[in-house]
């Protein structure tokens, strides 16, 4: 028994190590999709790895007035994220973090992230910064309610904000078609998208300062840090894409630790993974940016579909 | 336009031995009639295109250079004295504003009245009361031995109040572009002001002309601006061609004009992909990317420059088409016809970018006329001057073409524009291939008389090019002065962009896409 705890955690440790490390792999998918949609011959799917070698290997710029807050909000934003990466059910659910696998926690630990970027940004006083923050802290007090929205529908049926739990149950009423899921799943991909700074809400690869949400937040990083806030990033989209794919489509997902089960667990989060890739480059390819103040009129959206889902499962699915 | 010829012939005297600045007629005017021939030209609504000074001897000669129909009219002051000294024309042609500064801050010429006393081009790399375009200021200019001073304290214009704040972008940029300072009032995200600092890219061209001979000018003036190396040669060229009275054969006309069509076009490409790259629509710039990459490997294989840098020489070219080259871009016409087409047509039925340009960065026509605004910037604002056009040099005098104009003014009618003219540039370039006439590719340079004076007027891509060129003795270049488009447009884009958002700004700047290199010289 003692062995066996030990084991699990050692497999809930290996599982959240296996998210942090393909991270950078899922976001080379995606841009080779996009390169591929553009008939460009694409990158390797190294080539991130390959950007954040090069990023820890090159030398620190901090700007004169940066505080402590400035040095220290790289490691904060990576540690909460690897957090979370603990937090949400990758390859199995029967695992000892499914304790503190909670949709609540998951939340905080990005808004907790957010806090201290917005913070950092602001931290060396250069218009980019604040713009940045402030653009940044307008997109996500509008997506946070429509990502909870979503996600209490989903644990509305299943009575439960645990992720492990939701996805468990999820499994044992087998397919179900729930009009309230659709909903649901439409609105926190539309929230995904702004969260993690895709297009048409953010545009990840601009070099047009002006433009820029997220990036402009972290003009001033450099080097090291710029490498951790990078991968820190990476690991947000992939725990995005995680949970969509697990919470809508649990099917594969390990929920006992037998050797097969872990090993069609794997291949089944790395087969709906490259999926939602190619669906999110697809749509990045056919979209343009909104005009800033349009993405509150997306996100709204988003919300809207989170609340129709719910609706129609208090209508259509209780009782 | 009467009543302008007749105030001018009661204030002024016309010049007869014009012949080298032909199509503008030339009148001397005394110093103090200048401004008011300035109000009479703004109040008839004639189009102020150039003011470049000249230093002749002790004195100096002002030119001014207005448009109207086609019609130049090119008025000259002379100034003499310690001390020279002009009313500013800027209260009538807000465009004239930094050229007058850019004359002032080389010349040390003051115009009085002007409402802007701060430098323009100097910046900190030469003393005030240095003026480099002075004959005495060596040509090598002066050797400092420590690095130029950033220039901090240029007064930019301030805004003050609540939530106002100041956005400081540049010199460098992020991407692979030009150097040039912008400084942005915003309240939250609204533009207040644009304020534009340009200059880092002053190389001295217009000094480093003085003592050349044609070719070298020629050379020179291919690197005015890059992207417009052929119509900046053509103008300089055909100045110089002008002021020694000089005909090229037919064939080296009709190649300049299919090199010069043939780089509007590649840079209508680049834009046109480069402004919906901006709204993240990536797709489109692959598209054109690639189009725009097909075409310059034809010109490298045509011409042997993917530019066509050099290709223009005094009195000829120096590359000709074989029929081989001819049937070649005769095709790639056809197809680049077919294909922007059906580009033209995902581009216009995609909502998502037709909300990010329309409406966005509109700049009015009665604003743009005001400016004098050139090229797609002026068309897409109502105004359709196209030197090709109303004032038509050969051999776009023998050619049939339809020059679109635009009402609306947003970063949308600018692409439309654009669009349009590679359209029409691809038909222009197929009647240029079947007209091509046999004969020389150049005559021989014949030195111009010493003071012969030239002017070319050529429309780049970028709208209406004036070339200046003046010869000093045994057939060196005593003053050449280029003014690019670029000049009027900088000034519609500072405008344009109030009351617009402050992320909408790169995809305005690359709708009107001005020159650094081409305004700083």
């Amino acid at each position: 028994m003692e062995l066996s705890l030990f084991a699990n955690w050692f497999l809930a440790g290996l599982q959240t190590l296996l998210l942090i490390a393909l991270a950078p792999l899922l976001l080379g998918w995606i841009r080779a999709c996009k390169a591929m949609l553009h008939n460009h011959s694409p990158a390797s799917l190294w080539q991130p790895y390959r950007d954040l070698r090069k990023f820890f290997r090159k030398e620190v710029v901090v700007a004169d007035g940066a505080s402590w807050l400035f040095r220290a909000t790289p490691y904060i934003v990576l540690g909460t994220m690897i957090l979370s990466a603990g937090v949400v059910p990758l390859v199995a659910t029967d695992l000892p973090t499914a304790a503190i696998a909670d949709v609540i926690v998951l939340t905080s630990f990005f808004a907790l992230a957010r806090f201290f970027s917005a913070l950092a940004a602001m931290d060396t006083g250069t218009a980019f910064g604040g713009m940045g923050a402030s653009r940044e802290m307008m997109l996500s007090a509008l997506a946070e309610p429509a990502m909870l929205m979503a996600v209490f529908t989903l644990s509305m049926t299943a009575n439960t904000t645990n992720l492990s739990s939701t996805i468990e149950y999820l499994l044992q009423h087998g397919l179900v078609l729930r009009p309230s899921f659709i909903f649901a799943a439409l609105g926190l991909m539309m929230v995904a998208i702004a969260e993690t700074g895709r297009i048409p809400i953010d545009n990840p690869s601009t070099h047009l300062e002006l433009t820029m949400v997220h990036e402009a937040m972290i003009l001033e990083y450099s080097g090291r840090h710029l490498g951790l806030i990078e991968w820190a990033h990476q690991i947000k989209l992939m725990v995005y894409g995680v949970l969509i794919a697990n919470l809508f489509i649990p099917w594969g997902i390990a929920t006992t630790l037998t050797p097969e089960a872990l090993g069609i667990g794997v291949l089944a989060i790395i087969g709906k993974l490259m999926i939602l890739g190619v669906v999110l480059a697809i749509y990045e390819t056919t979209l343009a940016k909104l005009r800033l103040f349009r993405a509150p009129d997306y996100l709204s959206f988003a919300f809207l579909l989170s609340l129709l889902g719910m609706l129609s499962h208090v209508i259509l699915e209780v009782g | 336009m009467n009543k302008v010829m007749q105030f001018l012939s009661q204030i002024a005297r016309e010049e007869a031995e014009s012949t080298g600045l032909a199509p503008a007629q030339l009148w001397t005017l005394p110093s103090e009639r200048w401004a008011d021939s300035a109000a009479l030209l703004a109040a008839r609504r004639w189009r102020f295109s150039a003011i470049w000074a000249e230093q002749v001897a002790s004195s100096f000669l002002i030119n001014a250079l207005y448009e109207q129909q086609g019609q130049y009219v090119l008025l000259r002051c002379q100034l003499s004295g310690s001390l020279p000294s002009l009313p500013s024309i800027t209260p009538y042609y807000p465009s004239a504003n930094r050229l007058e500064r850019h004359i002032h801050d080389l010349y040390g010429i003051l115009f009085s009245g002007h409402p802007d006393p701060r430098p323009w081009i100097r910046h900190c790399a030469w003393q005030v009361a240095d003026h480099p375009l002075l004959k005495e200021f060596p040509v090598a200019g002066q050797v400092i031995h420590s690095p130029t001073l950033p220039d901090l304290h240029y007064p930019f214009l301030s805004a003050t109040g609540e939530s106002v704040y100041e956005i400081p972008v540049g010199p460098i940029h992020a991407g692979i572009i030009e150097p040039g300072h912008f400084r942005f009032q915003a309240v939250g995200e609204t533009v207040l002001n644009l304020e534009a600092h340009l200059g880092y890219v002053h190389r001295g061209v217009e000094k480093i002309a003085e003592g050349r001979d044609a070719t070298g000018l020629a050379r020179l003036a291919g690197r005015v601006a890059g992207d417009s190396t052929v119509a900046h040669t053509w103008a300089a060229c055909r100045a110089m061609e002008q002021a020694a009275q000089l005909e090229i054969p037919p064939r080296a006309a009709w190649l300049r004009a299919i090199m010069a069509e043939r780089e509007r076009v590649a840079n209508h490409l680049g834009d046109v992909g480069a402004i919906c790259n901006d709204v993240a629509f990536s797709f489109i710039n692959a598209q054109f990317s690639r189009l725009r990459e097909d075409w310059q490997r034809v010109n490298a294989e045509c011409f042997g420059h993917r530019m066509m840098m050099d290709k223009i020489i005094p009195a000829g070219v120096a590359a000709d088409l074989n029929l081989e080259h001819i049937g070649l871009q005769q095709k790639q016409c056809r197809v680049m016809l077919a294909e922007v087409e059906e580009l033209a047509e995902i581009l216009d039925r995609h909502t998502g970018v037709e909300d990010r340009l329309a409406t966005t960065g509109i700049l009015s026509p009665e604003l743009a006329q005001k400016l004098g605004c050139l090229g797609y910037v002026g068309r897409a604002s109502g105004q359709e001057f196209d030197v090709r056009k109303h004032a038509a040099y050969f051999p776009y005098d023998k050619l049939n073409f339809e020059v679109s104009v635009l009402q609306t003014g947003d970063v949308k009618s600018r692409l439309l524009i654009r669009l349009e003219e590679i359209k029409s540039s691809l038909n222009l370039l197929l009647a240029c291939l079947t007209q091509l006439p046999k004969g020389a590719l150049s005559a021989p340079w014949q030195t111009p008389t010493q003071g012969a004076e030239g002017l070319g007027i050529i429309e780049g891509w970028r709208g209406e090019i004036v070339s200046f060129v003046r010869f000093g003795a045994s057939g060196l270049i005593s003053r050449y002065y280029p003014r690019d488009p670029s000049c009027m447009n900088w000034t519609a884009l500072e405008l344009m962009i109030r009351n617009n958002i402050v992320p909408d700004f790169p995809v305005c700047n690359k709708s009107v896409n001005a020159a650094y290199s081409g305004h700083d010289l």
